[in-house]
């Protein structure tokens, strides 16, 4: 497990890696983001929840700027995000990101995707690209589905390429959007599992779930928002065991009785 | 051929029995040069449908991209374009580029000239609609997809060319076969410029010749031997890399 903790390897520049200032976003008329601010510091691993439209995965969207702010500021590394371009690409491959729909390209190979990045955007040469690719997806636990297509994989196999995919560009921070929403009962903790070890092994990572398991043994801090605004932060058990806010009360005897 | 009509083949001995029918019916195609004229209409098919492939595609990257310049360039050339009968754009690029603006395509020769104005005015016409055909594959793949490869880091072209594309194509093979047999058939409007493929051929013959019915029946049939084949293999190789999601 030392090809993950690579990420960690500039151990030297600690502090924080993901800084967001005061952003606000809308769409039309309704305001999704209201003044976030939310610092992440490198090797942490930060759980998001909150009830559905609360502006989560925007939150997460906006991080690798797949959407745009109104105002505010986000730096990732001590650099402010990038508008568009060269420079933006070459933020985007620092940042991983896994998606609730899992999102492999179809038309390629399960080595292919995870080859694609490396060779396209980090400009490595494909034998080199291969070899971390098989390593990554060895370590995921999908090897043996290296050469078949992603329509031909389960749900919870698919994740795992997927996140093998975000890894293989070596991201300094991993963003995952409900990644286990889409998979059957059964799937979710070998996904699940993966992310452990990977939270383990130093990555820093932004998860928005509703898997409180995760929250309670991988988090270091649960963000709780509700319409669009951070309404209280804290370390999971004491967030679990005693929210302060009522919309946070509300919220966890809702998920937490059924 | 009247039943009564005597055999007129006599002289020759045919092995066959019906290898003197054979000679009198189509008695008509003998100093025409059929097949030539057929290769004529091959190519300005292949030559156009290449060429239009490539601005097509080009068109259809423009139409979906981020630079409005090249949104609105692309959208109003292709609702032009489309809107404008064939003859009259074929007609354009011999009177208008050639004649009037003198525009040779780098040969002297008339023929040749009259050739490759032929082959420029079908891809500008018909990339228009490969244009529409492939936006319409494009809207076939997920944004997941293209959100996917940016979040990797890949540039808008990369995104385009290495993901969006190949999937967009994949599912759009039907469409551009009928775009291929309209196009192996508006090959004909070359003849309006003088360009000797198998309409042209066909009017000369039905000038000469007392066999109308028969004449448009075997061009009819030649264009059906390029066509069906198109239609077949293509139906097969869509269904072999359509895309399973
Ligand atoms: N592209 C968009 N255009 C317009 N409105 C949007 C868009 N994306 C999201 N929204 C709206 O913004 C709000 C926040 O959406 P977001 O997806 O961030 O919520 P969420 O917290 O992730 O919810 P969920 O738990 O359902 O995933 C919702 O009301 C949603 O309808
Ligand atoms: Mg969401």
């Amino acid at each position: 497990m030392t090809e993950v903790s690579m990420a960690k390897e500039d151990v030297a520049s600690t502090g924080d890696l993901v800084v967001l200032k005061s952003v606000n976003k809308h769409f039309g008329a309704l305001h999704v983001l209201q003044d976030i601010d939310l610092t992440i510091a490198r090797g942490e691993v930060v759980v998001v929840i909150g009830p559905s439209g609360s502006g989560k995965s925007t939150l997460c969207r906006t991080i690798n700027r797949l959407e745009t702010i109104d105002d505010g500021s986000i730096s990732i590394d001590g650099k402010p995000l990038p508008h568009e371009g060269k420079e933006l690409a070459r933020l985007r491959a620092d940042v991983g990101m896994v998606f609730q729909s899992f999102n492999l390209f179809a038309h390629k190979t399960v080595l292919e995707n995870v080859t694609l990045g490396q060779v396209k955007v980090r400009r490595k040469d494909r034998k080199q690209a291969e070899e971390r690719a098989r390593t990554l997806l060895d370590r995921v636990g999908v090897g043996a589905q290296a050469d078949k297509y992603p329509a031909q994989l389960s749900g919870g196999q698919q994740q795992r390429v997927a996140i093998a995919r975000a890894l293989a560009m070596e991201p300094k921070v991993m963003l995952f959007d409900e990644p286990t929403s889409a998979l059957d009962p059964e799937m979710i903790n070998e996904v699940l599992e993966v992310m452990q070890q990977l939270a383990r092994d130093g990555m820093t990572m932004i998860v928005v779930t509703h898997e409180m398991g995760f929250a309670r043994s991988a988090a270091n801090r649960v963000v709780f928002m509700a319409d669009g605004r951070i309404i209280e932060q804290a370390a999971p058990d004491q967030f679990f065991s005693n929210p302060r806010s009522d919309r946070a009360k509300d919220f966890l005897s809702k998920i937490l009785h059924h | 051929m009247p039943a009564g009509a005597p055999p007129t083949g006599e002289r020759r001995t045919g092995a066959h029995p019906h290898a003197e029918a054979r000679e009198i019916v189509f008695d008509f195609l003998s100093g025409y040069d059929l097949l030539g004229a057929f290769w004529v209409t091959v190519q300005l098919t292949l030559l156009s449908a290449a060429g239009s492939l490539v601005w097509g595609t080009l068109l259809a990257g423009m139409r979906v991209g981020p630079v409005p310049l090249m949104r609105g360039f692309g959208t109003a050339y292709v609702n032009i374009v489309r809107n404008i009968p064939l003859t009259v754009i074929i007609l354009f690029t011999s009177l208008g580029l050639n004649q009037t603006l003198g525009v040779g395509l780098g040969s002297e020769n008339f023929d040749t000239i009259n050739f490759r104005l032929a082959v420029l005015g079908l891809i500008a016409y018909t990339s228009a609609f490969v244009c529409e055909a492939i936006r319409s594959g494009i809207n076939t793949v997920p944004v997941g997809q293209a959100e996917a490869a940016r979040a990797l880091g890949l540039s808008f072209t990369q995104v385009l060319t290495l993901v969006v594309l190949p999937q967009a194509f994949r599912s759009v093979v039907g469409p551009l076969t009928n775009v291929l047999i309209a196009l192996t058939k508006n090959t004909t409007v070359a003849a309006a410029i003088g360009v000797a493929e198998a309409a042209l051929l066909m009017k000369e013959m039905i000038e000469n010749e007392a066999q109308l019915l028969l004449i448009s029946a075997v061009f009819a049939f030649g264009f059906v031997c390029l066509t069906l084949p198109t239609g077949l293999i293509l139906g097969w190789v869509g269904k072999k890399v359509a895309v399973k999601r």
